[in-house]
């Protein structure tokens, strides 16, 4: 009765020491790390980029990926996962890295367009036909509409949507902060659930038949086609929406250590090239290139927008003014 | 009591709290170290605001119901898989530890698919007027299935141990079966139903991937403690996070303490003095 | 007495049998066999090939591969704790016992998520030893010693609270007795404890392995997610879902569920083992007991 129990306990100290083969480092590598949905275009980017280091300078080069919810991923990154270039999807998560020194201040001019190579906005998702006609925001705070968007206060998306419609309530003739939030507030009160991230707000409204209108990012949109099928929705530009930003940067510290700098560099500045831009393109995210631009203008229909920037008078001043404890986020569910 | 005729003693606790301390304990002190550094009035606006103070009625009554649906059902089940035979038992047996293994966010993803208005469970409840999936009560039914191997595996082994002869001289003593149950088997049963309720519960409170699947995560209304953690931490505010984590751990740990108290006091009040269970029944 | 009353008060009565079985399999047709029908049912919405191609990549197959060796790692560290820790709980009497026993269950109260945190705050770049690991190039989080040490963790209480409630409705005769006719301490274990106490370890272990293969929370905080590298499962499962890999996060996530199923396979054979050694010990103790007196 013994004898099986004891075998049992050997075969697994066996199989521990057997398993315990770890991956090997290749000589050159980077790590990206990067937010959630990203995956597809880094994949097809790596590729590309090591193709290119590979002609220019002969050297190969291995690049490991990285991802998770956006700040999540900056919050490892300072508490020691080795990456030497962040690319994320809200100048928030830089900004926190720079504030732990491991991103130099000004990331943003160390690349054009605001470090950003590529765009895109939010934008909504309505059933097919868009039977209750949801054309532009102040349609979606009607009484008997149902909105689906991911946590506005705990997701990258959520904080686009609501600061999407902010800057749209805020623009309007007449209209002040108290308006704004007096808007968003009503629209917030549409929303039945908040979705633990894009993807489960997706779900919620595609799979779960939930709400009338689901504000996704454009790029969004092209996943959902390809999960559930092109003729299931319709996609619905508002008159005006928020321009989102992805930025890249370099991990000071982490290049410097592992002496990747020259690497990390050119592996950046290569997504403002030709090939990275049109993979962008290809993504459905809106390429900074112009003439690419025009070339996909028919995936990317023209659509007003404003930045964080401009509106909000950047990150720094708009995630405590709204999605810090007692921003206005919070003020709204305390005023009921 | 001659607790020394067996050996042991020394190691065995020596073993254990060593273990504890490092594995648990230290790491743990550390968390109430990090929290520390707000002043008393800091730590107080954040244990006390009115979200948090919503969420921890949320979070802890929600695991209250679904541990105490996970002890009835659980024992039931229990008893079941001992006692009675039925085809494909062995499955059925095996099952039960899915919940573990199945990852918490799959499985609250695809409750939230079964209890949403148009789910294959859904959407015979909607029409009754009960809605599950994005209510407080989606977060009970999702606390209930990653608790639900606690009880089960927990009586199982404690169910099968029970020896046909205790029962066999109740009954013969002219005991009804009720009265055997209530005054013979349950008593032998119950320190390990409290236990498995205990670890169902504890369990549930901390629990948070699969929850905000199927909660909905209205503030005052669905949002679980553990969600405003993640909150804190998405602000960057890890000692604001760290100050709610040692509330919800305080308040845990006072729980655990009485449910234990309450166990131990039964236990003895069954042994009598050194006695197992079954020899006080005989 | 005679013999149809007397079973009649040692067995429920067959219709009380009967709701007993159909209530629990209700309750586990809602609450297990639905969902895993579900989990099935995307999995394979894309039909059997979807879903092996699914199965085939690279990344899944690490994922499945890291998954199994941490899992397996913890696997003696939680025997051997737990069953130390339920010995001296469940035989001893001692002060401070229901306080010790509230600690062993503390890490299931603590939200997976902040057990990472914890781990972070102490072993971290900006934690306590953080800056020592850092300048000894030691990784700790971020790498497989980290994700090892949160199971450890989150696993820990399983083993003996599975075995305390058993340890202590058996009681201490059959120890004492074995000691007193001069067994030494191990061999007292091996021969009247481990055979006692066999199928709550057994639960308990599987439960913990199910817990080890199945954590997310804990385990995303210090794993840095790297692709290929510290990717779990659950993580895989995860990230599949998020860029809309249904098929993907489902099968993977099926692959866990059947790894669950191992109870059964792991339970019969257990089963099957000791029915051949009472078998054969029926033939082997006669001699051994007269060896023991000599």
């Amino acid at each position: 009765m013994v004898r099986p129990i004891r075998k049992l306990f050997l075969a697994l100290v066996a199989a521990t020491a057997l398993t315990a083969a770890l991956p090997a480092y290749a000589e050159s590598s980077l790590l990206n790390v990067s937010y959630d949905v990203s995956r597809d275009f880094y994949k097809d980017y790596n590729p590309i980029f090591q193709k290119h280091w590979k002609t220019t300078t002969g050297e190969s080069i291995e690049l490991k990926q990285s991802h998770a919810g956006s700040s999540k991923q900056v919050r490892a990154v300072a508490d020691g996962l080795e990456a030497d270039v962040v690319t994320m999807n809200q100048a928030s998560d830089i900004d926190f890295l720079v504030e732990k020194g491991l991103v130099v201040k000004d990331y943003a001019k160390k690349f054009p367009n605001n470090a950003s190579p590529y765009t895109s906005t939010m934008v909504f998702i309505v059933r097919k036909g868009n039977p209750k006609a949801l054309m532009d925001w102040p349609d979606l705070v009607k009484p008997g509409v149902q909105v689906i968007l991911p946590h506005p206060k705990n997701t990258g998306n959520g904080r686009y949507s609501y600061l999407a419609a902010w800057g749209y309530a805020l623009k309007q003739p007449g209209a002040n902060d108290k308006a704004a939030q007096e808007f968003v507030g009503k629209l917030l009160k549409n929303a039945p659930l908040f979705a633990s991230g894009g993807r489960d707000a997706t779900t919620s409204f595609m799979q779960r038949k939930l709400g009338d209108v689901l504000v996704s990012f454009e790029s969004e949109a092209e996943l959902i086609a390809k999960e559930f099928g092109k003729g299931e929705f319709d996609v619905v530009y508002p008159s005006l929406s928020i321009l989102t930003e992805f930025p890249v940067a370099l991990v000071e510290k982490v290049v410097d250590k592992k002496g990747t700098r020259k690497q990390a560099q050119a592996y950046l500045d290569y997504l403002w090239s030709k090939e990275g831009q049109e993979n962008a393109a290809q993504n459905y995210l809106r390429p900074r290139d112009p003439e690419l631009l025009r070339k996909y203008a028919a995936q990317f229909p023209a659509i007003r927008t404003f930045t964080v920037d401009e509106v909000f008078g950047g990150w720094p001043k708009a995630f405590p003014a709204h999605f810090k404890d007692g921003g206005t986020f919070d003020q709204i569910y305390q005023s009921k | 009591m001659n607790k020394r005729v067996l050996p042991g003693f020394g190691l065995s606790l020596g073993v254990t709290l060593v273990y504890l301390s490092l594995l648990i304990l230290l790491p743990l002190s550390g968390l109430v170290f990090k929290s520390s550094s707000l002043s008393l009035t800091q730590f107080w606006d954040i244990a006390s605001g009115e979200r948090a103070l919503a969420s921890y009625r949320v979070t802890f009554g929600a695991s209250l119901l679904a541990a105490l649906i996970n002890a009835l059902f659980g024992l039931i089940v229990a008893w079941m898989l001992v006692r009675y035979p039925f085809p494909g038992k062995r499955l059925v047996d095996s099952l039960v530890d899915l919940p573990f293994a199945l990852p918490t966010a799959v499985a609250g993803i695809t409750l939230a698919t079964l209890y949403a208005g148009n789910g294959w469970i859904g959407r015979h409840l909607e029409p009754l007027g009960l809605k599950v999936a994005f209510t407080p009560l989606g977060i009970v039914v999702a606390l209930t299935f990653i608790s639900l191997p606690f009880v089960v595996r927990t009586l199982q082994p404690v169910i099968e141990d029970i020896e046909p002869e205790i029962e066999e001289a109740a009954a013969s003593l002219g005991a009804s079966r009720l009265h055997t149950f209530t005054r013979v088997l349950f008593p032998a049963i119950f320190p390990a139903l409290l236990t498995g309720f205990t670890l169902a519960f504890s369990r549930a409170i901390g629990e948070y991937g699969s929850v905000i699947f199927i909660a909905g995560n209205m503030p005052l209304i669905s949002e679980i403690t553990p969600l405003l953690i993640i909150s804190k931490l998405e602000q960057y505010d890890v000692v604001g996070a760290t100050a709610l984590a040692c509330v919800m751990l305080a308040i845990s740990f006072l729980l655990l303490l009485g449910v234990n108290a309450i166990q131990w006091w039964a236990a003895n009040r069954h042994q009598g003095d050194h006695q197992g269970p079954e020899r006080a029944s005989q | 007495m005679s013999a149809p009353s007397l079973r009649m008060a040692t067995a429920e009565p067959r219709w009380l049998r009967w709701t007993l079985t159909g209530i629990g399999l209700a309750f586990l047709f809602f609450f297990l066999a639905l969902p895993l029908l579900a989990v099935f049912y995307e999995a394979l919405a894309g039909g059997w090939s979807a879903y092996l191609q699914a199965l085939k990549e690279p990344e899944t197959l690490h994922a499945v591969g890291l998954t199994l060796f941490i899992a397996l790692f913890v696997m003696p560290f939680n025997v051997m704790v737990g069953v130390a820790a339920a010995w001296a709980i469940a035989k001893f009497e001692f002060r401070g016992k229901s306080l010790l026993i509230t600690l062993i269950d503390l890490p299931f109260a603590v939200s997976p998520v902040v057990v990472g945190l914890v781990f972070l705050l102490i072993f971290g770049a900006q934690g306590i030893f953080g800056p020592w690991l850092s300048a000894h190039d030691v990784k700790i989080v971020f790498a497989l010693p980290g994700m090892v040490i949160v199971t450890l963790f989150i696993t820990f209480p399983f083993v003996a609270r599975e075995l305390i409630p058993l340890m202590q409705a058996q009681g201490r005769e059959e120890e004492e007795a074995a000691i007193s006719l001069g067994a030494t301490g191990w061999n007292m274990f091996w021969r009247v404890t481990l055979p006692n106490i066999k199928w709550g370890l057994l639960y308990g272990v599987i439960l913990a392995n199910a817990r080890a293969m199945g954590e997310f929370g804990a385990v995303s905080v210090v794993s840095g997610h790297i692709r290929g590298e510290t990717n779990t499962l659950p993580l895989h499962v995860e990230i599949l879902y998020n860029e809309y890999n249904a098929v993907g996060a489902f099968a993977s996530a099926s692959v866990l569920a059947l790894l669950a199923l191992v109870t059964l396979v792991a339970k019969t054979l257990v089963e099957w083992q000791m029915r051949r050694e009472t078998e054969t010990l029926d033939t082997v103790l006669p001699a051994e007991a007269v060896r023991s007196k000599e």
